[in-house]
């Protein structure tokens, strides 16, 4: 059995914080850029040409069958050849983006087809605009019923920001090898980078929970 | 250098096997777990409830990088053993699958309505015979999409395998990048093979979905 010394850490403060704050940084960049994409792609699901819609379900279902890391190598790697080099962090976050775009587009998909198409012909019915409908009838209902998934899945794409480490992206799981390789002291090490990261899971999911319960007060009659 | 051949994509078919048995060893090991934590999670006694619950939230609340690094480099240095890699990977990929698990089926058991136990307490059941004849086939039935949309997940993430090392999928296709300077034959030739695991799959998935809200 190994003598545990966690106080060799205390150095590396410094690497750990910075990776914490990269971290949320991708997190929030991924979140964004995911739900834009997400959104767009989730109208053109909808669209009345047959080949949009093949090319967003495609889409979705690659990225969704095919594993993040791999998704991150082609674009890493692979776009030096077409001439764009992109730094690690901005590969990492556009693979994430595209990564969250698809999980994202399933979900607002999901909630815009949650919406009875009455409610729908009601508000046309009262002379609403398409937009003034989107906005009072659609959104308010359908955001809702999503918040559950949209919420757990920015929680996984916050641990799934750990594969940025993979191309040398300096988030938390860069900065815990990066510690790692100077104090060999990997079960501390990885220890404690696993507990921030549940610390961070655990105040998001706290947080979400808070921001629901304020944004959704109204009563439904279900 | 040499160019990217169809030897190449023989090789990372063959290394299917590995991500595979990884998969093969998560489930054996991780499914009778996960099973464990849900009747934990959905029994009387208040501590186990306590401890399952405690330990899907924290092992949901780490990156799967985490747990391969935390078993593969940490746990050796810890115990003092060498550990082959096989195993720490695998008893990465094993938790991993446990707590996943372990949530889906704690869902499928507390969805059977309640009454339903009481209806089999009255008829005089055991509390094992009520699981067993009563529950577990209700939550079975209930939890099968979401079990087999978690083995697509579980697929995807063994190629986390590849960050230390172990030559399956995703590694093959790492090692055919490097000997061939190919990044996209290579790396698209691995997503290909991972898309045909994993699709048919997700459709099963979907289909059983519609068949058991169809069912409702």
């Amino acid at each position: 059995m190994l003598q545990l010394n966690f106080n060799q850490l205390w150095r590396y403060q410094d690497e750990f914080l910075h990776g914490v704050s990269l971290t949320l940084m991708l997190t929030l960049v991924a979140t964004v850029a995911g739900l834009a994409i997400g959104l767009v792609c989730a109208t053109a699901a909808g669209s009345r040409f047959a080949a949009l819609r093949l090319l967003v379900r495609s889409y979705v279902e690659v990225i969704r069958n095919t594993p993040a890391l791999i998704q991150l190598f082609l674009i890493f790697f692979v776009l030096p050849y077409a001439g764009l080099r992109l730094p690690p962090v901005y590969a990492a976050a556009a693979a994430l983006s595209i990564y969250m775009g698809a999980y994202a587009t399933e979900i607002l998909r999901g909630g815009l087809a949650s919406i009875p198409r009455s409610q729908i012909e009601a508000g046309q019915c009262l002379g609403l605009t398409r937009w003034q409908v989107f906005r009072h009838v659609i959104l308010p209902p359908a955001l809702r019923n999503i918040y559950p998934s949209i919420t757990s899945q920015i929680v996984l794409l916050l641990l799934g920001t750990s594969l940025a480490s993979q191309v040398s992206a300096s988030e938390l799981f860069h900065a815990a090898a990066f510690v790692e390789s100077r104090t060999f002291r990997s079960f501390e090490v990885y220890a404690v980078v696993c507990a921030i990261y549940f610390t961070l899971v655990l105040a998001f999911r706290l947080a979400f929970v808070g921001i629901g319960r304020i944004a959704f007060r109204w009563p439904t009659g279900r | 250098m040499r160019g990217f051949t169809i030897s190449d994509v023989l090789t990372m078919l063959a290394a299917v096997q590995w991500t595979a048995t990884l998969v093969i060893l998560a489930l054996a090991f991780g499914a009778p777990l996960a099973l464990l934590l849900a009747r934990m999670c959905t029994g009387r006694s208040r501590l186990a409830r306590l401890v399952a619950t405690g330990i899907l939230q924290l092992v949901q609340g780490v990156p799967v990088l985490g747990l391969l690094m935390f078993f593969y480099f940490g746990m050796p240095v810890f115990l003092g053993i060498k550990v082959p890699a096989l195993v720490s990977v695998g008893a990465a990929f094993t938790i991993f699958t446990a707590a996943f698990l372990g949530e889906i089926w704690r869902g499928g058991i507390q969805a059977v309505h309640v009454a339903q136990g009481e209806a089999a307490a009255c008829l005089g059941l055991t509390r094992w015979q009520t699981f067993r004849h009563v529950v577990a086939p209700q939550a079975f039935s209930i939890a099968l999409p979401a079990t087999v949309g978690f083995l697509v997940q579980l697929i995807k993430n063994t190629s986390l395998a590849s960050v230390v090392g172990f030559v399956e999928l995703a590694r093959a296709g790492q090692l055919a990048s490097a000997a061939t300077f190919q990044p996209l034959l290579s790396y698209a030739c691995v997503a290909a093979i991972y898309f045909a695991l994993c699709f048919p799959l997700t459709l099963w998935s979907r289909s059983l979905e519609d068949k058991l809200n169809g069912a409702r």
